[in-house]
């Protein structure tokens, strides 16, 4: 028990230890001076910044990029920018700091996925069990769900959200393109502004669940065609059970454990799993906030942004693997 | 022969025959780019924005190329970065689970350390780094290889289970007593049994590897100059194709994509549902 725990979390000492060693590398390979080349573009756009501004920008960008103090040093610098969670401050919105950026683009992050992973797990494993429990003559709508999720199944999310985008938001405009609420609207809990949050949501949300549904579907599918085929089910069958009841009471039931286990993987992956969708929904979580870093080269945030997801996710998994023998009687680490 | 009769055995599937249809289609187009008429990379060669007619098959773009060849030249790129991705992790994943199945001890366990911490590495966004860091620097083969070093780990573990229940059988012992070297039995008698994992695990990284070389050039994150399924969407985008009503820009290049992902999922699902014998057999009995 205590040694499965000790290798456990070892590991994941271990995985952080190499993303960050491999961010660390990936940052220092960069074929241009990284500070010139911000300073210049910054000051291209013609904004007119204060030339102790300046100063306190280079010294910045001189400490993350690690061109102050030997390799090694500047190594420590990284370690000791993660532990603090202090990623100094962000370029594109000069002087807030990375930290409080994040903090803000998690809340919507967390929110979107939250509402998909469940959303998409209850509509998945129901229509799974639902296929799989029919599997040898399956009613024609099934048949048409079945070949339409295998056709969705293999398209890349990216092109799946275009898709969306095209199609709702800009063929029929009926819901709004980008962003998580309106231009000009004020925070606030009061109803109009939910009714807001909700439609930006949509599109997002959507595209998210469709895929995940067909993920769900298939794996329930198989697991719950194993189960139907068990001497108790069919026993049922004989014993006159309507198959409302078998499905639901029986076969649901028994085929579920493992897709708890997944569910609790995919929560833990919570912080990682969105980078696409809020791109192309110009969504203000973690993703959305990482593209525009990168297009504005605010490389503090972009760095700040991969670390701590990368960071956030591990850990996410490193918790439900600890808490999961909670759950699950059978599982027994020894 | 065999190989023929296992052909035909596959064929009778038909999301087998639908994949390998449009594969061979999409390959015919990669291959007669090389009779393009134009360069990829020369700009106003033809007329702009004409829509798709008998000249232009798929129209052209704002940028005054003509879209067919351009999307033959797309294919082309794909299917290549595809397949170098996926060899190169199968090459690493071959080399590390051999060497860790039949090595055993610390060297088995440091390459499973080094794997696990692989699989539960979130990949997106160390990719969106590299190309950020990368941008216009970032050619298809540097990508290809970053790509297979982050994706060989699930492999390389399935490999080693297969070769630990090997390493018990019978004729290895048989192969080591009558004096083969470790390394010829390893490669010699071992690999023809992971040959049918690899296969039907290259066609899921080559899935992965598009989806994501797709990703990162919409976003803007590789060379732009190189057409790409991905490249040519981010050229299209930024020019706001569908906005001036130039939607055969988008709708192509898109099209393709789906068409790909769709043929290689079906093949790849019907080829690891016939290395399954118990699929097998069922499919069998079913077809009777």
């Amino acid at each position: 028990m205590v040694k499965y725990f000790l290798t456990r979390f070892l590991q994941f000492l271990i995985v952080v230890f190499l993303s960050v060693t491999l961010v660390f590398i990936i940052v220092r390979m960069m074929p241009s001076d990284p500070v010139e080349k911000t300073i210049a573009q910054i000051t291209s756009t013609g904004t007119f910044l204060d030339p102790s501004d300046v100063e306190k920008m280079i010294k910045s960008l001189r400490e993350m990029y690690g061109l102050e103090g030997s390799i090694l040093s500047q190594y420590f610098q990284t370690w000791r920018r993660l532990i603090t969670l202090n990623f100094g401050p962000s370029l594109s919105f000069f002087p807030t700091p990375v930290s409080s950026i994040i903090k803000e683009s998690v809340f919507w992050t967390v929110g979107l996925l939250g509402v998909v992973i469940l959303v998409s797990w209850t509509i998945g494993n129901i229509l799974g069990v639902i296929a799989g429990y029919y599997s040898k003559k399956l009613p024609t709508a099934m048949k048409l769900l079945d070949l339409i999720f295998m056709i969705i199944r293999p398209i890349p999310y990216y092109i799946l959200a275009f898709i969306f985008l095209v199609l709702f938001s800009y063929l029929i405009p009926a819901f709004p393109s980008q962003g998580a609420y309106s231009v000009g609207m004020m925070p606030g809990f009061n109803l109009s502004f939910i009714i807001d949050v909700l439609k930006h949501a949509t599109l997002p949300a959507l595209s998210m669940i469709l895929l995940q549904t067909t993920m769900w579907f298939q794996s329930m599918k198989i697991i719950s065609t194993g189960v139907t085929n068990e001497d108790f089910v069919i026993y049922a069958k004989y014993g006159g059970i309507s198959n409302h009841k078998i499905i639901f009471r029986y076969v649901f039931r028994n085929a579920l454990l493992p897709q708890v286990t997944s569910l609790s993987l995919s929560l833990g992956r919570i912080f990682g799993g969105a980078l696409i969708t809020e791109i192309v929904f110009s969504y203000p979580g973690l993703g959305g906030t990482l593209y525009s870093a990168i297009m504005s080269s605010d490389y503090n945030l972009i760095i700040g942004i991969v670390l701590f997801s990368i960071v956030a996710v591990s850990l996410g998994t490193l918790v439900l693997d600890f808490i999961y023998p909670l759950f699950d009687p059978r599982i027994r680490y020894s | 022969m065999k190989m023929l009769i296992y052909f035909r055995d596959l064929m009778s599937d038909k999301r087998f025959s639908f994949g390998f249809t449009v594969i061979i289609i999409l390959t015919v187009l990669a291959l007669i780019s090389v009779m393009s008429p134009y360069s990829p990379v020369r700009w106003n060669v033809v007329p702009e924005e004409k829509p798709p007619s008998l000249k232009y098959l798929m129209g052209t773009t704002s940028l005054g190329q003509d879209l067919f060849w351009i999307v033959c030249f797309s294919i082309k790129n794909s299917l290549i970065f595809a397949l170098t991705t996926a060899f190169l992790s199968r090459v690493l994943a071959i080399v590390a689970g051999m060497i860790s199945g039949f090595e055993g001890g610390i060297v088995d366990r440091s390459i499973m350390i080094l794997s696990d911490s692989l699989i539960s590495l979130p990949r997106v966004p160390v990719l969106i780094l590299v190309g950020a860091i990368f941008r216009e620097g970032l050619n298809l083969y540097i990508l290809a290889l970053v790509m297979a070093s982050l994706s060989w780990a699930w492999d390389a573990r399935v490999i080693r289970s297969q070769i630990l229940s090997l390493r018990e059988r019978d004729f290895t012992l048989t192969a080591i007593l009558s004096g083969s070297k470790s390394l010829s039995v390893v490669f010699k008698e071992y690999f023809p049994h992971i040959l049918p994992i690899v296969f039907a695990s290259t066609l899921n990284n080559m899935l992965w590897a598009i989806g994501i070389e797709t990703t990162l050039s919409i976003l803007g994150l590789t060379n732009p100059l190189i057409p790409t399924l991905g490249t040519t969407l981010h050229w299209a985008l930024s020019y706001q194709a569908l906005f001036l009503g130039v939607w055969w820009w988008v709708f192509f290049p898109v099209t393709v994509l789906i068409l790909l992902f769709i043929s290689v999922y079906l093949l790849s699902v019907s080829i690891s549902e016939y290395l399954d014998p118990r699929m097998r057999i069922q499919r069998i009995g079913q077809a009777r």
